[in-house]
C-alpha cells in the first residue's frame, strides 16, 4: 500500500508560493493511477517527490509501513533500487550498454549474480518482444522499441511501485497503444502499484483511476476543473 | 552480461560498464591523461633510479676502498705527514692501520684522469683486501686452474703477487679502468707529476674493485716518489682491536690529529655525497612532481567534462538506486585506473630512460656529482611501487572534484536535458584562494628542513592550487574591460564565459599549471644564465688561461714555469691561482681553498662585505695580532653559519691559521663551498709556490691564439691546457644548457600537456554543448561560425589561463630564485625577466589554443544540427 498524506511542495522552497499542497492519495498493490493536469502544475515534480528525487516541504509518503519522507538520500536510493521502477518520456537508455545490459542494470545494482541477471533480463526482453535483439545497441531501435526496453528495465526486478513520466510523450499514437498495453499488463501481472503522469486521455484510460493535479491537490478527473 | 573475466575474477558490472568502460569510449582524452601521468611518473622515477643506482655504485666503491676499516683518517688534498701513521699504528686500540696516498693523476694526451691509490701491500691485505692487486702471470694461472681467489692460486703466482707490486714503475688497473683506458698488462701509461711525466707499466689488475670503479693501485713508496709526495699520506684506514668503542676512540683521537686532518666512518663519505647531490635530485623530483600535478589537472579537466556529459546517465542510475558513495567510488575508480595505467607506462618509460641515460651519460644527471661512475640498471620494487602509488594518487586526486560535483547533482534536475550548464556555475573562492596564497607567502619564510627547501616546495604547490581556484573569480574581471558591443560571435563567447566561469576552470586549469611551470623555469633559467654570464666575466678577466691540470690533480705549474710565462713578450700581467681541498667544520666537510690575488684589480663577485680588508692588509710579515682576510662563498656562509667579520680557522702549513671573514661571494662552480684568500698570504703560510691555473693578461697587440704554440713549446705539449676565456665561457654555458636540458624537456612536456588539455577540453565541451550549438545552427549560424565561436571561447579561456599562469609563474620563479635555489644549492642570482620570450610564448599559447579548439569543435559539430536538437527538446 502507498499512502500519500498532505504532500506539499513550494517553488524553490519559498513557502508563500506553493506548487502544490495537500496532495493525498492511497494506492493498493496491483492498482494503477494516472495523474493528469495542466503544464507546470507539478505532475513530474510530484513523481520526483514520491521517488525521493526531490525533497518535500510538507506531508508524508508511506510505502507499506515505511515513512519515505523520513529517509535520508542514501537510504532512499537503496529503497528505490529494490522497490521502484521508472519509465521516462525520454526513455533514458544508456547508449553504451546492450539492450540486455540496460534491462539488467537494476539487478546489477541489487548485486544479483551476473549470469542470473542476464537470464532474467533476456526473459524480460522476451516479454516485450525484443529477445532477438538482446545484444543490440539502443541506437538501432525505434522510439517505441526503446520504450519497450525501458518498460522491461522498470519491471525486471519486480518492484512494488512503478513511476511513469509521460511514457508515450515521444511516441506516435499507434506505437503508444502497444507500449501502454505492455506497461499496464506488466504492472498488474507483477502485482505492483503504478503511477503514470500524462497529458494523454487515451493513455490515462489504461489506468484503474484517473486523477487531476491542481494547486489544491489531487481530485478525481471526472470532477469539473 | 559483462564478458570481462580476469583469472576467474569478474569485475562489478556497475563499476565496469558504467565507469571504467567509459574511459575506453573517450579514448583520446584517456590517452592524454595517461600520457600526462606517465610522463610525470617516468621523469620522477628516472631521476630516483639514476640517483639510487649512482649512489649504490658509489657505495659499492666506498666499500671496496674502505674494506673492513672501522675508521678512516682523512687529510686535505695536499696530504699530511706520514709520522701520524706510525703514531696511530702503535696504539693498542688499533689492530691494523693501512696507509694510503691517493692521487688524481692527470694522464697526458687523455681526457680522463686516473685515481691512483698508493698502498702498503702487507697492511692492505688485512684492512682492504678487495684492493689487492693480482699480477698478470697469476691472472693467467687462475684462468687455467679455475681458482676463484688469489689465496687459492698456485705458489708461483703467489710469489709474483707478493713481489711485483713492490717494484718501481708498476701499476695495477681495475677492470673498469683497464677497459676505459684500453690498456692490458705489459703496456705503458704516462702520468703527469708537476710539469714532468712518469711512465708506468701495467702489471695486472685489481679484480676486487668491481666493474664500476675506475682506479689503479701501486706501491705507496713508489707513488710518493713518482708524484713528489715523499713522506705524505692522504688517508689511513684503521681496523680497531676487538671490544674498542669506536666513538670513544674517535673522540680521543680527534684532539691528537694535526689541523685539517679528520676522522670519518666509511659510510660518512657516502652520506656527504648523498647530502650534496640530494638537493639537485630533490629539485629534479619536484619538477617531475609539477609535471605530475599538471597531469592531475588534465585528469581533472577530462573527468569534469566526462561527468558533465554523463549527467543524465548518472541521474538515471541514481534514480534507479545507486547511492552517492557508489557514484563517488565509480568516478574515483576511473581516476585511479587512469593513474595506475599511467603509472605502469611511466615505470616502463622510466626504466627505458634510465637505461638510455646510463648508456649515453653515465650516472650523472648534469650536476657532476657522479661523473665517471658506470652503474647498471636494476629493478627496485620499493621505488616502483611508490611511483605507481603516486600515479594512482594523481589520477584519483584529479577525479576527486568531478566526483564531488557528480554526487552533489540533484537527480531530478540531472534527468532533464540542458542541465549541463549547472556544472559550469563555479563560484569564486576568493577566501580559500587568498588563504592559500598567504600561506604560500608565509611558507617562503621558513628555513630549510634537513637541508631541503620544504617550505619553498609547499609554497609552489599552494600557489598553483590557489591560482586555479582564483580562475572563476578572475574570469569576469578579465572579461569586463573587453569591448562588449562588437560582433555576435564575440558577444556570444563573452556571455558564455561570463555566465559559466567554471568552463574557464575546467579548460584553463591545465593551461595555468603548464604556463606557470614553463614561465617559472624560463625566468629561473634565464636569470641563472645571465647571472652565470656576469659571474664568468668577473671570474675570467685574463686574455688567456694556462693550466697544468685540472684542480685537484697531480699536475701544477712550478715557480720557474710561472716566471717564464710572465716574461713572455705581450704578457702584461699574471694571475696565479692555487687550489687546495680543506676539511672544515665539525663534520670535516670538504671545501675548496682558492689562493689568488684579490683586490680592486682582481675582484670577487661579492654579495656581502668588501675587498677593502684585502687591500689594506700586509700579507707578508703582517703586523702582530692582525688576522688575514678570507672571503667565503655563500655555501660556506650557510653551512658554517658565518657572516662578515666572523673568525675562520683554516688548516694551512700544518697548523691552524686564523682568518677574518671579509666578504661573502657568489660561486656557481663549487656547491660544497670555497674560501678565497690572497695568494701572497697562502705562500707566506705554506711555502707552496705551485700554481694550478695561471691567467695571462695580454697587451692589445698580442693575439692569444698566436701565443698558444709559444707556450706549448715552452712547457711541453702533453702537459699543458690552454683556454681562451671566450671558449671557456662558451664551454661552461654549453654545460649549463646541457644541465638544464632535463628542465627544458619537462617544460616542453608541460606545454604540450596544457595544449592537449585545452584541445580535448574544447572537443568535449563542443560535444556536450551540441544541443546549444545545434540551436545556433537552427537560428542561422554557419558551421564555420560555430567553429569560430569555439575558437573565440578557447582564445579567451587561454588568455585568462595564460594571464593567471604568467603571474603564477612569475611568483614561482621568485620562489625558485629567492628560496629554493639558495636553500638547496646556496646560490643567489639576479632576477632577469625574459619579456620578449614570455610575450611570444603567451601569444603562441593563446593562438594554438584557439586553433586546437576550432579543430576540435569542427570535429564535434560534424553531426547534423537537426539530430543534435532532436534528442530531448
Amino acid at each position: 500500500m502507498l499512502a500519500i498524506d498532505n504532500l506539499a511542495k513550494h517553488f524553490d522552497a519559498v513557502e508563500d508560493r506553493p506548487l502544490f499542497a495537500t496532495v493525498s492519495m492511497r494506492l493498493a498493490p496491483g492498482e494503477s493511477v494516472a495523474i493528469m493536469g495542466e503544464s507546470g502544475v507539478g505532475k513530474s515534480t510530484l513523481l520526483n517527490c514520491i521517488a525521493g528525487l526531490e525533497g518535500v516541504d510538507g506531508g508524508r509518503v508511506q510505502l507499506g509501513d515505511r515513512d519515505l519522507t523520513a529517509l535520508d538520500e542514501d537510504a532512499f536510493a537503496r529503497l528505490r533500487r529494490r522497490d521502484f521502477g521508472f519509465v521516462f518520456q525520454a526513455f533514458h537508455l544508456l547508449p553504451h550498454l546492450t539492450l540486455a545490459q540496460n534491462v539488467a542494470l537494476p539487478l546489477w545494482l541489487l548485486d544479483r549474480d551476473a549470469v542470473e541477471a542476464d537470464e532474467r533480463a533476456r526473459a524480460m526482453l522476451a516479454r516485450v518482444g525484443l529477445d532477438r535483439r538482446a545484444d543490440d545497441w539502443p541506437r538501432h531501435l525505434s522510439g517505441g522499441e526503446m520504450q519497450r526496453v525501458a518498460i522491461a528495465r522498470a519491471l525486471v526486478h519486480a518492484p512494488r511501485l512503478v513511476l511513469c513520466d509521460e511514457p508515450t510523450g515521444n511516441l506516435d499514437p499507434g506505437r503508444a497503444l502497444g507500449v501502454l498495453e505492455l506497461l499496464f499488463e506488466g504492472i498488474r501481472g507483477a502485482g505492483a502499484m503504478g503511477i503514470m503522469v500524462t497529458h494523454s486521455r487515451q493513455a490515462a484510460a489504461f489506468a484503474d483511476r484517473v486523477l487531476r493535479l491542481t494547486s489544491q491537490g489531487l481530485v478525481d478527473a471526472a470532477e469539473p476543473s | 552480461m559483462p564478458r570481462l573475466r580476469v583469472l576467474g575474477w569478474r569485475p562489478d558490472p556497475i563499476l565496469w560498464h558504467l565507469f571504467l568502460a567509459s574511459l575506453w569510449r573517450r579514448r583520446l582524452a584517456t590517452l592524454l591523461s595517461i600520457l600526462a601521468i606517465a610522463l610525470g611518473v617516468a621523469l620522477g622515477l628516472a631521476v630516483q633510479l639514476i640517483h639510487a643506482e649512482a649512489l649504490n655504485e658509489f657505495g659499492r666503491g666506498m666499500r671496496v676502498l674502505s674494506g673492513e676499516a672501522d675508521l678512516q683518517v682523512v687529510g686535505p688534498q695536499a696530504g699530511f705527514d706520514e709520522a701520524l701513521y706510525l703514531r696511530l699504528a702503535q696504539r693498542p686500540e688499533i689492530a691494523e692501520a693501512s696507509p694510503l696516498l691517493e692521487i688524481e693523476a692527470r694522464l697526458p694526451g687523455r681526457e680522463r684522469n686516473l685515481r691512483i691509490l698508493g698502498v702498503d701491500l702487507f697492511r692492505l691485505a688485512r684492512v682492504t683486501p678487495t684492493l689487492l692487486p693480482v699480477a698478470a702471470v697469476e691472472d693467467e694461472t687462475q684462468a687455467t686452474s679455475g681458482a676463484e681467489t688469489p689465496a687459492l692460486a698456485a705458489p708461483t703466482a703467489r710469489q709474483d703477487f707478493r713481489l711485483q707490486p713492490l717494484q718501481e714503475g708498476v701499476l695495477f688497473l681495475s677492470p673498469a679502468a683497464a677497459s676505459q683506458l684500453g690498456l692490458t698488462s705489459g703496456e705503458q701509461l704516462a702520468v703527469q707529476s708537476g710539469l714532468g711525466q712518469a711512465i708506468l707499466t701495467i702489471a695486472g689488475q685489481v679484480p676486487g674493485a668491481g666493474r664500476g670503479q675506475a682506479l689503479a693501485v701501486m706501491d705507496i713508496a713508489a707513488a710518493q716518489r713518482t708524484f713528489g709526495q715523499i713522506g705524505r699520506l692522504s688517508r689511513i684506514d684503521l681496523r680497531l682491536a676487538p671490544g674498542v668503542d669506536r666513538e670513544g676512540l674517535r673522540r680521543d683521537l680527534a684532539v691528537e690529529l694535526p689541523p685539517g686532518v679528520s676522522l670519518h666512518t666509511p659510510t660518512e663519505a657516502q652520506s656527504e655525497l648523498e647530502g650534496l647531490s640530494r638537493a639537485y635530485r630533490v629539485n629534479l623530483t619536484m619538477l617531475a612532481a609539477i609535471a605530475l600535478l599538471t597531469g592531475a589537472f588534465l585528469v581533472f579537466s577530462a573527468q569534469w567534462l566526462a561527468v558533465v556529459r554523463r549527467r543524465q546517465e548518472f541521474a538515471l542510475v541514481r534514480a534507479l538506486g545507486l547511492d552517492r558513495a557508489g557514484l563517488r567510488r565509480g568516478l574515483l575508480g576511473e581516476g585511479a585506473l587512469l593513474g595506475l595505467v599511467g603509472g605502469v607506462v611511466g615505470v616502463a618509460l622510466a626504466h627505458g630512460l634510465t637505461g638510455l641515460a646510463f648508456r649515453l651519460l653515465g650516472a650523472d644527471l648534469g650536476a657532476g656529482y657522479f661523473r665517471g661512475l658506470t652503474p647498471t640498471l636494476s629493478f627496485q620494487p620499493g621505488l616502483v611501487l611508490a611511483y605507481l602509488g603516486l600515479g594512482v594518487a594523481a589520477g584519483t586526486a584529479g577525479a576527486w572534484l568531478p566526483a564531488r560535483e557528480a554526487t552533489r547533482m540533484v537527480t531530478a534536475r540531472g534527468l532533464r536535458a540542458g542541465d549541463e550548464a549547472e556544472a559550469y556555475h563555479a563560484r569564486p573562492r576568493w577566501g580559500l584562494a587568498l588563504g592559500l596564497l598567504t600561506a604560500a607567502a608565509l611558507l617562503c619564510g621558513l628555513p630549510p628542513l634537513a637541508g631541503l627547501p620544504i617550505g619553498g616546495y609547499l609554497a609552489v604547490l599552494l600557489l598553483v592550487v590557489g591560482a586555479v581556484l582564483l580562475l572563476p573569480g578572475i574570469t569576469p574581471l578579465v572579461l569586463r574591460p573587453l569591448p562588449g558591443r562588437s560582433s555576435t560571435l564575440w558577444r556570444l563567447a563573452r556571455a558564455r564565459l561570463a555566465a559559466a566561469p567554471g568552463q574557464a576552470v575546467v579548460a584553463g586549469a591545465g593551461i595555468v599549471a603548464s604556463v606557470a611551470l614553463a614561465v617559472s623555469m624560463a625566468i629561473m633559467v634565464n636569470s641563472f644564465r645571465v647571472s652565470l654570464g656576469a659571474w664568468l666575466t668577473q671570474m675570467l678577466p685574463a686574455g688567456l688561461y694556462v693550466r697544468a691540470a685540472p684542480a685537484g690533480t697531480s699536475g701544477y705549474l712550478d715557480a720557474a714555469a710561472v716566471a717564464r710565462l710572465a716574461a713572455l713578450p705581450g704578457v702584461q700581467g699574471i694571475r696565479p691561482i692555487r687550489y687546495e681541498t680543506l676539511r672544515l667544520g665539525a663534520g670535516g666537510e670538504a671545501m675548496t681553498l682558492i689562493a689568488r690575488p684579490i683586490g680592486a684589480e682582481a675582484p670577487l663577485p661579492l654579495v656581502a662585505g668588501s675587498l677593502e680588508a684585502g687591500i689594506s692588509y700586509r700579507h707578508v710579515d703582517p703586523a702582530p695580532h692582525r688576522f688575514p682576510p678570507a672571503w667565503i662563498t655563500e655555501a660556506v656562509a650557510d653551512r658554517l653559519g658565518l657572516g662578515v667579520g666572523a673568525p675562520l680557522d683554516l688548516p694551512l702549513g700544518g697548523r691552524m691559521q686564523r682568518f677574518l671573514v671579509a666578504g661573502i661571494w657568489r660561486d656557481y662552480a663549487r656547491q660544497q663551498g670555497a674560501v678565497a684568500i690572497e695568494i701572497a698570504t697562502y705562500r707566506h703560510l705554506t711555502g707552496d709556490e705551485g700554481v694550478n691555473d695561471l691567467g695571462l693578461f695580454l697587451d692589445a697587440s698580442t693575439d692569444p691564439q698566436a701565443l698558444m704554440p709559444v707556450i706549448r713549446d715552452l712547457l711541453g705539449k702533453a702537459v699543458t691546457e690552454m683556454i681562451l676565456p671566450g671558449e671557456l665561457r662558451g664551454m661552461i654555458l654549453a654545460i649549463f644548457d646541457r644541465t638544464f636540458l632535463v628542465t627544458y624537456l619537462m617544460e616542453a612536456v608541460a606545454v604540450m600537456i596544457g595544449l592537449f588539455g585545452i584541445s580535448t577540453s574544447f572537443a568535449a565541451l563542443a560535444t556536450s554543448r551540441r544541443k546549444e550549438l545545434g540551436i545556433l545552427r537552427h537560428l542561422g549560424l554557419l558551421r564555420r561560425q560555430v567553429a569560430h565561436l569555439l575558437a573565440l571561447e578557447a582564445g579567451l579561456t587561454a588568455l585568462i589561463g595564460v594571464l593567471v599562469g604568467l603571474v603564477t609563474g612569475g611568483a614561482m620563479a621568485l620562489i625558485l630564485i629567492k628560496v629554493i635555489n639558495p636553500q638547496s644549492f646556496h646560490w643567489s642570482m639576479e632576477v632577469q625577466w625574459p619579456w620578449g620570450l614570455l610575450l611570444l610564448f603567451s601569444l603562441a599559447m593563446i593562438l594554438l589554443s584557439a586553433l586546437a579548439a576550432a579543430l576540435a569543435g569542427r570535429q564535434a559539430m560534424r553531426q547534423e544540427a537537426v539530430l543534435a536538437v532532436r534528442e530531448d527538446w
